[in-house]
C-alpha cells in the first residue's frame, strides 16, 4: 500500500504545481493581449479625441483618450474644403467601378484557367504567375500609361492594377474545389462555358467572390500612390491624395488666409485624418472574417 | 497520322473557344500592363526621349548602368533597402509568430475573437492615414509622442528630421500594422498540428513550455519557411509607398530606398532612362533572391514554394 501512495505523490504533486503555473501562465498571457489590444487601439481611439478638442488642449497634451472642450468646428473646416467632396466621390467611383473591373476580369480569368480542356492552359498560367517574381516596374509601366493616353483619366486608377495576380491564382484554388460532376451535368444539358460560370460556378462560390471583392476593394479604397504617379488634375484626385496634401504637406493651413484657420491646424489635420480613416473602420468588423479567410485559403499549397 | 493529331488539337481549342473568349480580356491585360513595361526595360540600354519612343531611341549600352554604380547614391540606397527589411524580418516576423503563441493558449473564445479583430485593424489603414498618424504623433508642436516625453521630463525632439530614427520609426510603425495580421497564417498552422502530438508528450512529462518547443514550433517550421522565402525575394523591394510619404530632405540619408530613388528621378525629374536602369538593377537582385531563397528551403528542408 505505502509504495502505492509513495509512487502517486510525486505525480500529484507535479500536477498541481503545473497547473497553477499553467494558470498563472494564462493570467498572464490574457494580460499581454489586452496590452497589445490597448496600443492597437489606442492610437486611433487619440486621433478621434484630438479630432474633436480644442486647438490648445492638444498642443498642451491635456487630450488623452477624452476630447477636450469638445467642438466639430475642425470638421466643419474639413467638410468645406471644397476639394474633399470631389474626392470622396471620386474614392467611391473609383472602388466600385475598379472592383467591379477586377472582379469580372478575375473571375473569367480564374475560371479559364481552372479548366483541364482548355489547350494551353500551362502556358497561360505560368504567363500569369510569371509576372508575380518579375514585373517592368515603376518607369516603364508610367510611360505604358502615358502611351496608351490614360495619364489624368479616371482609367489611369482602373485598368494598371485590373489584375492582381494572387488574386486570380486565390480564386483558381477556390473554383477547383467545385465538384466536377455539377459542370458536368451542366455541360450535357447544352450549357457552354459562360452558361457554366454564371449559372452553375458563381452561384457557388458567392462567399469566395466577397473575399477577393473586398480585398480589392479595400486597396482601391487605400492607393494613392497610382494617383501620384498618372494624375495631375485636383478634380480627379482621391480621397487620400487629399489627406497627404492636408497633413503631410500642409496645405491648408499653409494657404489659411485667415488666424483661425491656422489656430486650428491641429484639429483640422485629426479630422481629415478620421474623415479618411472611419468608413474603412465601420465596415471592417463585418467584413474581417472574409479576409481571414482568404489568407487561410491563400496559405493552402496546391 | 500527323493529320488527325493536329486536327483532334484544333478540334480541343474550337471545343474550348468560349474559354478563350473568356481568357483574352485577361490576356489583353497581361500584354499590356504587365508584359509591355517588361518590353518597355529597353529603354535602359537606351537613350528614351519621347518624340523618338521606344523603338527609334538611341542605343547607349550600359551607360546609365555606370552611371549608377558610379554615383554616391547607389551604396546608400543599397544599404537602405536592405536595412531596413532586415530590421523588419528580425523584429517584426518574429513578433508575428509570438502573437499567434500568445493567441493559441487563450481559452475563452470570446476574448480570442474580440483580441484577434482587433489586432487585425490597423492592416486595413490606408498608408497615408498611417504616414499621416507617425508625422502628427511626432511632431514637435503638440505631438502625443512628445507630449509624453516632456511631461516625463525629457527634451521635445523633431523625430521625423532624424535620419538616425528613421528605421526606428518605420519598423515600429509595420510592426503595429502587420503583426496581427500576419500571426493569422501561424495561428493557422498551429491549428493545423495533430492534437494527440501534444498528449504524447503531456504523458512523456513534457510541460508546457516543452510542448511549445517541441511541438508546435517544429509544427508550424514548414509555414515558417515558406513565408521567409517569400519575405526574403522581396529584400530589395521594401514599402516604398510609405517610405515615401514619411520622406523628407532632413532624414533622406537613412530613408532614401531605390524605390522612391526611382521615383524622384524618374517621374520628378523625368530621367526615364536612368531610372530604368536602377529600377531592372532592383528586379534583377529581387529576383535572384526569389530563386536563391527558394532552392535553399528546397534543399535543406524540402519545403519550397514550387
Amino acid at each position: 500500500m505505502s509504495t502505492v501512495s509513495k509512487a502517486k505523490l510525486p505525480v500529484q504533486r507535479n500536477r498541481i504545481r503545473e497547473s497553477f503555473s499553467r494558470r498563472l501562465f494564462l493570467k498572464i498571457n490574457v494580460l499581454i493581449l489586452l496590452l497589445i489590444s490597448a496600443v492597437m487601439l489606442y492610437p486611433v481611439l487619440y486621433v478621434i479625441a484630438a479630432s474633436l478638442s480644442e486647438e490648445t488642449a492638444i498642443l498642451k497634451g491635456e487630450v488623452v483618450l477624452w476630447p477636450v472642450r469638445t467642438h466639430v468646428l475642425a470638421y466643419a473646416k474639413v467638410f468645406r474644403y471644397p476639394q474633399l467632396l470631389t474626392s470622396y466621390r471620386n474614392t467611391i467611383l473609383y472602388t466600385v467601378l475598379g472592383t467591379a473591373i477586377n472582379l469580372l476580369l478575375t473571375t473569367a480569368g480564374a475560371w479559364a484557367l481552372c479548366q483541364r480542356k482548355l489547350p494551353g492552359r500551362r502556358f497561360l498560367t505560368l504567363m500569369c504567375t510569371f509576372t508575380m517574381f518579375f514585373s517592368g516596374g515603376m518607369i516603364p509601366t508610367f510611360l505604358i500609361v502615358k502611351e496608351l493616353k490614360m495619364l489624368n483619366t479616371m482609367w489611369a486608377m482602373l485598368i494598371p492594377g485590373a489584375v492582381s495576380t494572387y488574386n486570380m491564382i486565390l480564386m483558381r484554388t477556390f473554383f477547383m474545389g467545385i465538384p466536377v460532376s455539377l459542370v458536368e451535368a451542366a455541360e450535357l444539358d447544352g450549357c457552354n462555358d459562360f452558361g457554366i460560370l454564371i449559372k452553375i460556378v458563381l452561384p457557388l462560390s458567392m462567399a469566395s467572390l466577397m473575399t477577393i471583392g473586398m480585398f480589392y476593394a479595400v486597396s482601391h479604397w487605400n492607393s494613392y500612390f497610382s494617383a501620384v504617379l498618372y494624375l495631375n488634375k485636383p478634380e480627379l484626385y482621391p480621397l487620400q491624395i487629399i489627406l497627404r496634401q492636408v497633413v503631410l504637406q500642409n496645405e491648408i493651413v499653409e494657404n489659411a488666409s485667415s488666424s483661425a484657420e491656422s489656430n486650428m491646424a491641429e484639429g483640422i489635420k485629426y479630422a481629415t485624418i478620421v474623415v479618411a480613416m472611419l468608413p474603412m473602420l465601420c465596415v471592417y468588423p463585418f467584413i474581417q472574417r472574409y479576409f481571414v479567410k482568404g489568407v487561410m485559403i491563400g496559405s493552402v499549397k496546391e | 497520322m500527323r493529320r488527325t493529331k493536329v486536327s483532334a488539337l484544333w478540334r480541343r481549342i474550337w471545343a474550348a473557344k468560349y474559354l478563350y473568349l473568356m481568357f483574352f480580356p485577361v490576356l489583353l491585360y497581361y500584354i499590356f500592363m504587365r508584359y509591355a513595361p517588361m518590353a518597355g526595360l529597353v529603354i535602359a540600354f537606351k537613350n528614351y526621349n519621347a518624340f523618338a519612343g521606344f523603338a527609334k531611341s538611341p542605343w547607349v549600352g550600359f551607360k546609365y548602368f555606370s552611371q549608377f554604380f558610379n554615383s554616391i547614391y547607389c551604396w546608400r540606397l543599397i544599404r537602405n533597402t536592405l536595412l531596413i527589411n532586415l530590421y523588419d524580418l528580425v523584429f517584426n516576423f518574429p513578433a508575428s509568430i509570438v502573437l499567434a503563441l500568445l493567441l493559441n493558449e487563450v481559452r475563452q473564445p470570446r476574448f480570442k475573437k474580440v483580441t484577434q479583430t482587433i489586432t487585425y485593424m490597423p492592416y486595413f489603414i490606408s498608408s497615408v492615414v498611417l504616414a499621416s498618424m507617425v508625422v502628427q504623433f511626432l511632431s514637435p508642436t503638440g505631438g502625443l509622442v512628445n507630449n509624453i516625453i516632456e511631461s516625463m521630463g525629457g527634451k521635445r525632439t523633431y523625430f521625423m528630421t532624424q535620419p538616425e530614427s528613421f528605421r526606428t520609426i518605420y519598423t515600429l510603425m509595420n510592426l503595429w500594422k502587420n503583426i496581427g495580421w500576419n500571426s493569422i497564417i501561424f495561428l493557422a498552422a498551429i491549428s493545423g498540428i495533430n492534437g494527440e502530438l501534444y498528449e504524447a508528450c503531456t504523458v512523456d512529462g513534457g510541460g508546457h513550455l516543452r510542448r511549445m518547443w517541441h511541438i508546435t514550433l517544429p509544427g508550424i517550421l514548414p509555414t515558417v519557411i515558406v513565408l521567409l522565402i517569400m519575405r526574403l525575394g522581396h529584400m530589395m523591394d521594401a514599402g516604398y509607398e510609405t517610405i515615401l510619404l514619411l520622406q523628407n530632405n532632413a532624414n533622406l540619408e537613412t530613408s532614401d530606398v531605390i524605390g522612391t530613388y526611382v521615383y524622384r528621378r524618374g517621374i520628378l525629374k523625368n530621367e526615364y532612362s536612368y531610372s530604368t536602369a536602377v529600377g531592372i538593377f532592383q528586379s534583377v537582385i529581387g529576383f535572384v533572391l526569389v530563386i536563391a531563397s527558394n532552392w535553399l528551403s528546397r534543399r535543406f528542408s524540402e519545403t519550397s514554394l514550387w
